[in-house]
């Protein structure tokens, strides 16, 4: 599969901080990629060192084999872009901006078919001003789809936005990825990236600490998979007694990790025979989310928003 | 620079201009507001007393003094007693703004008391019709009075004091309103451009629609070209409205002539380059409105956008001519009042240089994206 995003020692100061320190990775034509941070990482320096909107310090970038920085006129005409927080002249409704970007890149869109896509018809004629938060972002995302975009980058495309909005634009990136294009995804919500993305990178402090599937992220990093009961502590002595495996007792509720999948019936059976009352169990694996949280630590700045709808 | 860009960039424009009551306002009303309420704060219309320049040359005889005083009297002139020869007379009342003289010759009395008959020399400015007919009716009539008193005895009797029509004042007179008119559209292609490019400068690069922007094909030299054209034509419309005020509410007298087109567009081009150059140096949209201002009011008070630049005192002149708009106003003056093809074409020639100029600046300076 040919390479549509290959960065090599990238790197960003700003005087003596350094925003990215020496990153490399790439993203496969025809993916979604998504990547991910805590706020203030170097995800957003990133993204826009991606889309030329910003100069690097040292390494290589090539988005389409070009320099996003140098040759910006050139690849700007085959990527889109929804920069974050997306912000449009005020009087201008959604089918104008449309037709407006059709004339800069001197393309003929299809107004109707665009908004259709990211299900904003019914605001064709409303003035930017009068949108809504998620409204105003899909008409970033259908503007950046104009010209007809062999990437998109996505820069937080869903933040702030309600449960359904958020689902409407999950269904245009996944058409994206049938249509054949690359995405490129910055996102706040873990589960977006795990529900959405072929390919996950962490940031964190300027550097990519995980990378790969999200299953792989997962596998790597994350704790194995646990049965947990509902019942009292005596339950994990009688578990660690009997079968020796690491049970741990924590608010009422006895977790007991598995290493093999025959470790199951064995706890399970074990626990049937010890005459200790239980109320259910459940098996419990680490989500992309855990593993987020045990990489980068839990966020204190509202950073990391895990209400996603399921 | 691709035309279908700039004309889908133009359409944006027109469209955000359009739909904003608070722009349309300023471009539609104000300039009425503005036009009425110089024009009735200074316009002499309409008042009772006609300023009346008087030369006595028969050197304050009992009976040109006696005259004087009967027409002082009716309160329809505002007597101003001047010194001019009797050569350039008509000349010298049109430059200094009168729109009526009177000159009493000499030997008015000794004529007078002879039953001679002597003429008086009256001079109104053919242009303004109502000063004109008010002078003429009140020295007549104080004439007629004067003739009767006279009392040569007998009906056939030919009046002793002459007033024959008018003579036309030499150079043209310019009331107040006729100054207005380019003061005030100066002030507008100033003002309007000046404060929405600052405003827009600062605020679109906060907002990140700057950014968006590079992001599309769209260059800065389209852009900032298209909001010269809008401003072009918006200024055009302003223009309308004002000369329409000017002459409807005033009976204003400007010349209209296609002289008047490359300060209609260059003014524009000058000032929302320089808007755009004052919003891209500044940080923030506040510094942006600061700086904005600094640049803007010294402009609208000293470029003679509400008074001639030739009544200021002699310290404020020079200040005066190195402000951009002051060869605009200068150049409209030219061309609306004085028919000095000449000076006209010198001051274009200024503002060209000093537009093309800041625009060459605005465009280096402005940024669409960071270049950290």
């Amino acid at each position: 599969m040919p390479t549509a995003i290959e960065v090599q020692g990238l790197s960003k100061r700003y005087g003596s901080l350094t925003a990215v320190d020496h990153i490399d990775f790439s993203v496969a034509a025809g993916t979604v990629y998504a990547f991910l941070g805590p706020n203030g990482a170097g995800k957003t320096t990133t993204t826009e060192i991606l889309e030329g909107l910003r100069k690097r310090s040292d390494g290589t970038v090539r988005v389409l084999g070009l320099d996003p920085w140098t040759e910006g006129y050139k690849l700007h005409l085959r990527v889109g872009v929804i920069p974050q927080d997306f912000r449009f002249f005020e009087k201008i409704t959604p089918k104008e901006g449309i037709e407006y970007y059709g004339s800069l890149f001197g393309v003929k869109p299809d107004p109707a078919s665009l908004l259709e896509q990211v299900d904003l018809s019914d605001k064709a004629d409303s003035r930017f001003d009068t949108l809504s938060g998620g409204q105003k972002q899909k008409l970033g995302l259908a503007l950046a789809l104009t010209n007809n975009p062999e990437i998109c980058f996505l820069d937080e495309p869903t933040t702030g936005l309600d449960p359904q909005a958020r689902r409407s634009i999950w269904e245009v990136i996944r058409r994206l990825k049938r249509e054949g294009r690359t995405v490129f995804l910055t996102t706040h919500y873990l589960e977006e990236a795990e529900l959405l993305a072929d390919q996950v990178g962490i940031i964190h402090h300027g550097r990519i600490i995980a990378a790969g599937t999200p299953e792989e992220i997962i596998q790597s990093h994350g704790r194995p998979e646990r049965l947990v009961f509902q019942a009292p502590p005596a339950l994990a002595d009688y578990v660690r007694r009997t079968l020796g495996m690491a049970a741990e007792s924590q608010d009422g509720r006895v977790i007991v990790p598995l290493v093999t999948n025959h470790d199951a019936v064995r706890v399970l059976a074990t626990v049937d025979a010890s005459g200790i009352p239980w109320d259910g169990f459940v098996t419990q694996q680490d989500t992309l989310e855990d593993v987020f949280v045990r990489l980068v630590g839990p966020m204190d700045d509202g950073a990391l928003k895990t209400e996603v709808p399921t | 620079m691709r035309p279908t860009r700039v004309v889908a960039d133009l359409k944006i424009v027109a469209r955000s201009y359009l739909r904003n009551p608070v722009a349309l306002f300023f471009s539609l009303i104000f300039p009425i507001i503005l036009i009425a309420l110089f024009g009735a704060i200074f316009s002499t219309a309409g008042t009772g007393a006609v300023p009346l320049a008087v030369e006595n040359f028969d050197h304050n005889s009992p009976t040109s003094v006696a005259f004087l005083a009967a027409l002082n009297n009716t309160s329809l002139v505002q007597i101003t007693f001047v010194d001019y020869p009797a050569s350039s007379f008509a000349a010298d009342l049109g430059s200094n703004g009168y729109g009526a003289g009177l000159i009493i010759p000499a030997g008015f009395q000794s004529d007078y008391l002879n039953h001679t008959p002597v003429n008086l020399t009256l001079f109104a400015n053919p242009t303004d019709a109502a000063v004109a007919g008010q002078a003429q009716g009140v020295v007549t009539g104080i004439a007629n009075g004067f003739n009767l008193q006279a009392a040569c005895g007998s009906a056939s009797c030919a009046p002793v004091i002459q007033v024959p029509a008018p003579l036309n004042i030499g150079s043209q007179v310019y009331t107040y309103i006729d100054y207005l008119i380019p003061g005030l559209i100066g002030f507008s292609i100033l003002t309007s451009p000046m404060f929405s490019m600052v405003d827009i400068a600062s605020s679109y690069r906060k907002e990140g629609i700057f950014r968006a922007l590079s992001l599309t094909p769209l260059t800065k030299s389209e852009w900032l070209v298209s909001r010269i054209i809008w401003y072009v034509a918006l200024t055009f419309v302003t223009a309308g409205i004002m000369i329409g005020a000017g002459v409807g509410l005033f009976h204003a007298h400007v010349e209209i002539t296609a002289g008047l087109i490359p300060f209609l567009v260059i003014g524009p081009f000058l000032f929302v380059s320089l808007g755009m150059l004052a919003g891209s140096v500044a940080k923030t949209p506040e510094s942006a409105a600061l700086i904005g201002n600094i640049i803007t009011f010294p402009m609208m008070f000293l470029s003679g956008t509400f008074f001639a630049v030739s009544a200021f005192p002699s310290y404020l002149q020079p200040v005066a001519k190195v402000l951009p708009l002051y060869y605009v106003i200068d150049g409209m003056d030219q061309v609306m009042l004085f028919s000095n093809t000449a000076r006209a074409l010198f001051d274009v020639a200024v503002i060209t240089v000093i537009a093309a100029v800041i625009f060459a600046l605005a465009v280096r300076f402005f940024q669409w994206r960071d270049t950290q």
